[in-house]
């Protein structure tokens, strides 16, 4: 038996109890973003704001002087058109990308796809906006002889290119779960690539893919540097992609500088935000049950 | 003997020429074997493809002024003319600082989940709590760090709040990253360590760490350069439009001062500031993605050099 002295066990102790408050710290942070922006719009929350019509009125108003009106649902609209487009793009490509990365590639073109894939995700949100802005616009403006090229379709481009990188690690990663021997199943019975991609593969790393485009987008909904500049700033129901709108996100960020502390109009962005962290929040808690799907498999 | 048997002469003659010959099937497979390489080859590219056409625009149209003045000048004329130099190092300040802070605590984190924590419903939570702060909009860390740090912490607008919030903002890049480090490696090497007598924490420091250190120092290197790009956290809660500071003197920034930051400045110059000549945000997107895809490739260097001399 080993003797240790009393100032070892003692650091020991000491240690253990830092990283246990450390490892536990998650859990603080996460509460504490809840607890501190809950309270920050909580007094308009519950008394003043109409939470009915809140959510369903596309009027808002911010500032007017007689009438403000406080309804999300267009910047709602904003939010939820700019991410279908995005991912009407991105996930094809992306789950295209990962069934390339996955399927067809040797290691070493494998490890360069890897780094590239890697690169376009570390673009900081803020270039991807300043691109938006000036090539895109410019773009769209030439191709469809459009008045303005901030719209819906710049910002679902340009948030499909952000969010292709999250799809494609993690729908890779799904793939490489599946076990080799059904795809050596497949291919003895005579499967061409295509039948061992689509009855085999797709089946098989389901929970995984759709994991990955859950991940995808949670981030198209959070972002905002990049639709706050690529989408244009007219809070309204898109009638067709070359439409400009305002997300929820870009309305927070727009909006936050000129609201006077502890004013209505400060509290309900406060208010959008827990709307946002309770959208994010349910879509992160589905990619990780599906993923815990697949685990327990 | 076995040999004899299995080699019994085929009563079937093949003709070598009609042997090999490929059947419609086997043409069939071929060819979309090739046409599904194709495609999904052709998708990769298209994701692709963007990031070296951008790059090489966003290089081309900054070129007229891209020179190392144009890093280490302030602006001036309303920011319509000279350098970057109070942005740039106003994000270093707040990498620095934040890294300063969420390095130690999210290695921890990391030791904690992967060395002490069982398998039971609190480490999911734990686990679950990671997910989650990795997820929650960048805007919605802007209303955090507005609300807790610069009100209700009294820290004002302020490089220290900022930074805090840009910390807590990182922590789940590191956790995760630290974590991946720490489960590659070997469950014997703690093992071994246990036997001749060692407590869990001296195993954790003689062993576990210096054997993982080329995973935690990627994923320290990755923050870096994830919170070098990030804006919306920093705009409410500590970086300002304009500061002007003494040009070279790189402790111009205090604690609690506001300070420009480069996100920020893009920001600025490309949506606020009427009349910039063209090439003053191009050259400022092309420092700010050149320090982070730099940060980015060393952390890609450092990880196969070091993945080539592991021992095990």
């Amino acid at each position: 038996m080993i003797n240790r002295s009393r100032l070892e066990s003692v650091t020991e102790r000491i240690i253990e109890g830092i990283i246990r408050f450390c490892g536990f710290s998650a859990i603080l942070f996460v509460f504490g973003i809840f607890f501190f922006v809950f309270r920050e719009g909580s007094g308009f929350l519950f008394s003043g704001l109409d939470i009915g019509q809140f959510l369903t009125s596309p009027e808002w108003f911010p500032t007017s002087v007689s009438n403000k009106r406080y309804g999300v649902l267009a910047l709602l609209a904003g939010t939820a058109s700019v991410t279908a487009l995005s991912m009407a793009i991105a996930v094809p490509f992306g789950l295209g990308a990962a069934i390339f990365v996955s399927e067809f590639c040797g290691p070493k073109l494998k490890e360069t796809f890897k780094i590239v894939i890697e690169l376009l995700a570390a673009i900081p949100s803020v270039v991807w906006g300043f691109i938006g802005l000036t090539v895109m616009n410019g773009v769209i403006i030439d191709l469809f002889d459009a008045p303005i090229g901030l719209t819906v379709l710049n910002g679902g481009i340009i948030l499909a290119l952000m969010s292709v990188p999250i799809i494609v690690s993690i729908g890779e990663d799904a793939l490489k779960a599946v076990p080799d021997s059904y795809r050596e199943a497949a291919e003895a019975l005579g499967a061409t690539r295509w039948q061992v991609i689509y009855r085999v593969l797709l089946p098989a790393g389901k929970n995984g893919l759709l994991a990955a485009v859950l991940l995808g987008i949670g981030r198209a909904v959070g972002e905002t540097m990049a639709v706050l500049m690529a989408t244009g700033h007219s809070v309204q129901f898109p009638s067709n992609i070359l439409d400009s709108v305002r997300t929820l996100t870009a309305t927070i960020a727009a909006e936050l500088g000129e609201a006077p502390v502890g004013s209505d109009h400060y509290q309900v962005l406060f208010i959008i935000g827990i709307l946002l962290f309770t959208i994010t929040f349910i879509v992160n808690l589905a990619s990780d049950l599906v993923v815990k799907g697949i685990r327990n498999k | 003997m076995s040999t004899s048997a299995t080699t019994s002469p085929n009563p079937v003659t093949l003709d070598p020429q009609t042997r090999f010959r490929e059947t419609a099937l086997v043409r069939r497979k071929k060819f979309t074997e090739k046409l599904a390489r194709l495609t999904f080859l052709t998708m990769t590219l298209l994701m692709i493809f963007p990031l070296l056409l951008i790059v090489s625009y966003l290089i081309y149209k900054a070129a007229p002024i891209l020179s190392i003045n144009f890093i280490l000048d302030n602006p001036v004329r309303g920011m319509r003319a000279g350098g970057i130099w109070p942005a740039f190092l106003g994000t270093l300040y707040l990498v620095g600082i934040s890294l300063l802070v969420s390095a130690p605590i999210g290695v921890l984190a990391a030791v904690y989940l992967n060395e002490y924590a069982r398998e039971n419903w609190f480490t999911r939570i734990i686990n679950l709590a990671v997910v989650n702060l990795a997820g929650v909009p960048s805007i919605v860390h802007a209303l955090f760090g507005l609300g807790a740090f610069v009100l209700f912490a009294g820290m004002g607008r302020s490089i220290l709040a900022a930074s805090l919030t840009l910390a807590i903002m990182t922590l789940p890049v590191i956790i995760a990253s630290t974590k991946e480090a720490l489960g590659a490696v070997p469950t014997a090497f703690r093992e071994a360590c246990w036997n001749v007598g060692a407590t869990r924490w001296q195993t954790i420091r003689r062993i576990v760490l210096p054997n993982s250190i080329s995973g935690i120092l990627t994923g320290i290197i990755l923050q870096v350069s994830r919170a070098a790009g990030e804006t919306a956290p920093i705009m409410f809660t500590g970086a300002v439009f304009f500061k002007a500071i003494e040009k070279g003197d790189i402790f111009a920034y205090g604690l609690f001062d506001q300070s420009m930051a480069l996100s920020m400045h893009l920001f600025t110059i490309s949506t606020q500031v009427p009349n910039v000549p063209e090439a003053l945000p191009y050259g400022t997107a092309v420092v700010l993605l050149g320090t982070v895809l730099l940060v980015n490739a060393l952390a890609i260097v450092l990880r196969v050099y070091l993945r080539s001399r592991k021992k095990w």
